[in-house]
């Protein structure tokens, strides 16, 4: 009994330490600032592996996302005749909601992973080490890119995840379920705001960008150098970086949309 | 890959980003350079908002003239005050207009309805409805017809 207490608060400690120790992480990582001229190029490979390799899964889920909020949207709203505010449905849901929270968690599976195990190799490899052997700070040259890269591609993708989503819809709602495409696109612009909802959304997956990103790089870092252990840091990756989306956001939902 | 190719591939990637955004301003959320032009604030008292939002529409013989701004409950009067920013190029509102809280459709949204009113006058900045007409309100239609009055 007293044992099981014990490992109980132990677990709870641990658990403390580790966000300290992200936390720590984090400051190292950003206090370096790396010099543009060798920064800027490893930036850009790594902005292209983590936001452009990962443009194709984003459209072509924001398309079918869309799709089908059209279709489901049409069954619904036509029961009450006014199937002409499907357009402000799509585009406050895709705007709102689903555009940066789809997106991050696609992102947390789809890139956060690949840093995680790429991270995870690199240590168990004992590449990190040999770079502090050659003096080369690894959290600048390897952790740092990443973090920043996924900073910077998460808004863009949840961007273009909405504007695929919205067009997707269209597609289903107006060419095929025969919607006025001007209702559609009408009631879309009477309902949205620019900086109340779609500025909002934008915050909301910066956000989220940060947060998966950051919970990759360092369970990648921080990993086991085995391989059991890399593969139980991918899996943390993915598991925290979508529980902590889904619970920020609603946090952030309750705080830029909750006053009504 | 070579470093030049990643470069081009990542700034057309954030290309597409911006030129999406742009779709979302202006495609999306009607968000054009024109809609920064002036506008002029008055005011009416109501007994009853009903249902009408901040956002909401504020229309003349069904054509958009302004937005509601703001409500608020006044505490002297116990009446609700709301703030409408009308468009500045609808600059001769006669002063006995009256605003009325009407709904579109039998379940669509409130909004306040301009009636013009006959007088040379016209509503300036700050000024207030002389007249208004609150929201209807079913329940108390059926209560007082249940009950006769």
């Amino acid at each position: 009994m007293i044992n099981r207490i014990a490992s109980f608060g132990r677990s709870g400690i641990d658990l403390v330490i580790s966000f300290g120790q992200a936390g720590r992480f984090l400051a190292g990582v950003l206090s370096g600032v790396p010099h543009p001229a060798t920064g800027f190029p490893l930036l850009m490979k790594q902005l292209y592996s983590v936001g452009v390799l990962s443009l194709a899964i984003i459209v072509v889920s924001g398309l079918f996302i869309g799709m089908v909020l059209g279709l489901q949207g049409y069954t619904i709203l036509s029961d009450f005749g006014s199937e002409a505010a499907i357009g402000q449905m799509i585009a406050l849901t895709l705007v709102r909601e689903l555009g940066p929270v789809v997106t991050a968690l696609l992102f947390a599976g789809r890139a956060g992973s690949a840093l995680t195990a790429e991270i995870g190799l690199m240590k168990a490899t004992e590449q990190l080490s040999s770079m502090e052997m050659m003096g080369v700070d690894p959290l600048r040259r390897v952790i740092a890119p990443r973090l920043w890269a996924g900073f910077i591609a998460m808004p863009v993708l949840a961007i273009i995840f909405s504007m695929v989503g919205i067009w997707g819809g269209m597609l289903v709602g107006v060419e095929w379920l025969g919607v006025f495409e001007g209702s559609y696109w009408g009631n879309m612009q009477a309902s949205v705001d620019f900086w109340d909802d779609v500025v909002n959304g934008v915050i909301k997956s910066v956000v989220f960008g940060f947060v998966c990103a950051w919970i990759a790089v360092y369970q990648g870092y921080d990993c086991v150098p085995t391989s059991a252990g890399i593969s139980s840091a991918t899996t943390k990756t993915v598991v925290y970086s979508s529980l902590a989306v889904l619970g920020l956001d609603f946090v952030l939902t309750a705080v830029m949309f909750g006053n009504f | 890959m070579t470093q030049r190719t990643t470069d081009i591939t990542v700034g057309l990637f954030m290309l597409a980003g911006l030129a999406a955004l742009l779709f979302l301003a202006l495609q999306v959320s009607g968000l054009s350079p024109k809609s920064a032009k002036s506008t002029y604030t008055i005011y009416a008292d109501f007994n009853d908002t009903g249902g009408i939002t901040p956002r909401g529409r504020v229309s003349m013989a069904g054509v958009t003239v302004g937005t509601i701004d703001s409500i608020s409950l006044n505490k002297e009067t116990f009446q609700a005050r709301v703030a409408m920013s009308i468009h500045g190029d609808v600059d001769n509102i006669p002063a006995d207009s009256a605003a009325v809280i009407r709904t579109s459709g039998l379940l669509g949204e409130q909004y306040i309805d301009i009636s013009i009113g006959g007088e040379m006058d016209s509503l300036k900045e700050g000024d207030t409805f002389y007249s208004t007409q609150s929201a209807m309100n079913i329940e108390r239609l059926i209560s007082n017809f249940a009950s006769g009055k």
